[in-house]
């Protein structure tokens, strides 16, 4: 009763080696196993802990049953891309975090039995919810990420008309461009899109708002807008050296290896560097994606780079663990001071100095500072910088009376609206880089509160 | 989304010209910009910068020089075909404004870009000079539209087959010591010619304007492939740029930058050469 349901893997050493999915999923009867151990809470605090609101005892007492096709259909009330959040939601931190069961031994697989049920949707194709009658309104979301998707799924059950605007060639922001398949396999990105298509949502690709037409232009011909832009850009360390050939942001490694499969360059034509020896600098599942990338991309050492502790880590601990099985190395309390080139604009090391920890700051979390004297060379023909990302200033920049905070961010109240009027806004950003459920949380409430904005109009 | 090819023609040998049907861009285009394009679903995103648009037909022209593999399935393609993906118009526009007297530089397929600006300058009232170069006289680019557009016009060729015996720096450098007053010069073409009229102009003090064409992939300020180094700070510049101040540009990196994937170029391109005419290598 204490103990979970083993989530099946591919072995380490072999995985390493592949793109294919590192965690296969549940059978039917561990499903159903999985699913008992629930203890029907009269007040569940697991609901407590998921930003969109899944009715998780009724879905979990459906798979104890074996009535998997009713426990799916409970979920999507809620949650429109189940096979995406049972793969990448922090569950520990959130539903299963909350489950009583927790204290005692281990919480139930929430994630895991929602990624089961989604999977076991796919395969026999999703039902599509019967739409109320059209309202007449039309809304455009811009950006089809997690934040977009979902606030496009809720606005069009709702019977509103939606356009989704994206700027890059396929739909799923950074599910798309930034995951990797070995964690969210790319189908199961599109399959959750066609569901939003199947909805009736409309997705204009390569449509970069900003330029080929800006927000007040929408709201010409739009009666609502919900950005969810997401917080593509990338931040640098700003040390000297940054700009060697072989240094990446993990923007731009993931994009290439994800977006642009040049994981199997030269079938696909965007090439990447290939590097022997690796080194990823930061600590949070960016980084953890790239590393476990470069590794699968033939490296022969890969060693990520963080200037605080593991405690301190931001990366889920599920991912960690996984990158130390595959053999990533984990220099802690380590910050580089520069990247040093061959003379010919070649990354050959990146230079670092260790650190240690001092009082808490602001964030809560220890501050780190350099110990003097302490500088070491890393050999590295590729470094990857994941150290964050902050929103792409494209939209504000173009959009008359949309404020934005001193990191960017577009200031919005608890239900999305932002300081210009029918203008919504949700996820990163928003929030600044966070979560996927945390953007579809965003997204969420933002499609209740245009739901209501477009009532009283 | 497919975007349908309108035109394709090969102007000079490499080097071809394609019109295609992007309404929604076409629209918005202002010379300066660039756009980004897939041939398909294997495809890599490659920037072109705009060498005309037509609003009234809802047209963009580029003009492209084969170089690897995506130039040669571009160059490969006819009217009536369709490219996966066309994505802009991106960048900022160039600054056109009455400066008074302009210097346009074009070398090789960079005359492409530089024929939307100097009609733009001419337009807006500006004495237009006109410099345009290439190898031979047979590689020389729209020296007919361009004159059109110049008050001056000013032809350099390599092997001396037209006009001055040389590159296009040694007309710079007369023009500019001859004591022509200019009052912008708009260089854009190869890095390595770039950065000559960079040296040429800077101890005139004539303010100078590049088109950057770094290696890109999002080209919305997602990625940072297209860093460049511009008065010591970073840029992007697909979102920064793609122009800049010449005399501040970091010509060295830009070129060490451009040469990142050589190698995986040739293997491309080679590959791609042996699928088409059937090898089995």
């Amino acid at each position: 009763m204490l103990e979970r349901q083993k989530m099946p893997v591919q072995d380490p050493q072999v995985r390493r080696y592949n793109f294919n999915e590192v965690a296969l999923g549940f059978t039917q009867e561990q499903a159903v196993e999985e699913a008992k151990r629930c203890l029907q809470c009269k007040k569940p605090s697991c609901m407590k802990g998921c930003p969109v609101e899944v009715k998780i005892p009724t879905f979990l007492n459906d798979v104890a049953k074996g009535e998997f096709d009713s426990a799916i259909k409970e979920i999507k009330v809620d949650n429109a891309l189940p096979a995406v959040c049972g793969r990448v939601c922090p569950q520990e931190t959130q539903c299963e975090q909350a489950c009583v069961l927790s204290k005692k031994g281990a919480s139930v697989s929430i994630g895991r039995l929602e990624r089961f049920l989604a999977d076991y949707e796919r395969k026999r194709g999703a039902e599509i919810p019967i739409l109320p009658k059209p309202t007449g309104k039309v809304v455009a979301v811009v950006g089809s990420g997690p934040a977009g998707l979902t606030a496009a799924a809720d606005l069009a059950k709702m019977g509103h008309s939606v356009t989704v605007f994206e700027a890059l060639h396929e739909a799923g922001g950074v599910l798309i461009y930034g995951i990797p398949e070995f964690r969210l396999p790319k189908d199961i990105v599109s399959s959750e899109v066609e569901y939003v298509k199947k909805l009736g949502v409309e997705i204009l690709l390569d449509s970069v708002i900003g330029k080929i037409e800006t927000v007040d232009e929408l709201l010409s011909e739009f009666d609502a807008v919900f950005l969810g832009t997401g917080a593509g850009l990338p931040s640098f360390l700003n040390i000297d050296g940054e700009n060697l050939n072989g240094v990446y942001s993990a923007n731009e490694f993931l994009t290439r290896v994800n977006l642009m499969k040049s994981y199997r360059f030269p079938e696909y034509d965007t090439p990447i560097k290939k590097g022997k020896r690796v080194v990823v600098v930061g600590g949070g599942n960016v980084a953890m994606d790239s590393a476990r990338c470069a590794l699968r991309l033939g490296a022969d050492e890969v060693t990520i780079v963080y200037r605080r502790g593991e405690e301190e880590m931001p990366a889920r601990a599920e991912e960690i663990e996984h990158a130390k099985e595959e053999g990533i190395k984990f220099r802690l309390l380590t910050n580089p001071v520069r990247i040093i080139g061959d003379g010919r604009n070649w990354v050959t090391h990146i230079e670092c100095i260790n650190m240690h920890l001092c009082e808490p700051d602001e964030s809560g979390r220890c501050k780190p500072a350099p110990t003097p004297g302490t500088e070491h060379q890393i050999e590295a023909d590729v470094v990857v910088i994941a150290i964050g990302t902050s929103p792409n200033p494209l939209v504000p920049r173009t959009t008359k009376g949309l404020e934005v905070s001193k990191h960017g961010t577009v200031i919005a109240k608890e239900d999305g609206a932002t300081t210009k009027e029918g203008v919504y806004a949700g996820g990163d950003a928003v929030t600044g880089s966070a979560t996927v459920i945390s953007a579809m949380g965003a997204g969420k409430k933002a499609a209740r509160a245009i739901d209501a904005y477009l009532k009283g109009k | 989304m497919p975007f349908e090819i309108l035109k394709k023609q090969e102007l000079i040998p490499t080097i071809h010209l394609m019109d295609i049907s992007a309404h929604r861009i076409a629209r918005r285009a202002q010379p300066g910009q660039f756009v980004i394009l897939r041939t398909g679903e294997t495809g890599e995103r490659i920037p072109l910068t705009i060498a005309d648009f037509d609003r009234e037909n809802g047209t963009i022209t580029m003009i492209f020089q084969v170089v690897g593999k995506t130039t040669m399935q571009l160059a490969s393609l006819s009217a009536g075909d369709e490219l996966r993906d066309f994505i802009g118009p991106l960048g900022n526009p160039a600054l056109i404004e009455n400066e008074g007297t302009v210097l346009m530089v074009g070398g090789g397929v960079g005359v492409a870009p530089v024929f939307p600006q100097a009609r733009a300058f001419k337009e807006a009232g500006n004495k237009v000079l006109s410099i345009i170069g290439a190898r031979s006289a047979s590689l020389l680019l729209w020296e007919d539209r361009m004159r059109e557009v110049s008050d001056e016009l000013y032809i350099t060729t390599d092997d001396g087959t037209k006009g001055h015996h040389g590159f296009v720096t040694d007309i710079v450098k007369k023009l500019l010591e001859g004591g022509t007053k200019i009052d912008r010069v708009v260089a854009i073409g190869p890095p390595v010619m770039m950065r000559s009229v960079a040296g040429v102009t800077r101890p005139f003090n004539v303010k100078t304007i590049v088109s950057l064409n770094s290696i890109m992939v999002d080209g919305t300020g997602m990625c940072g492939a297209c860093r460049v180094l511009v008065g010591n700070e970073t840029k992007f510049a697909c979102v920064d740029g793609p122009e800049f101040d010449a005399h501040l540009v970091d010509f060295t990196l830009l070129m060490n930058r451009l040469a990142m994937y050589q190698p995986e170029e040739k293997l491309a391109a080679e590959k791609y050469k042996c699928e088409r005419e059937g090898c089995t290598c």
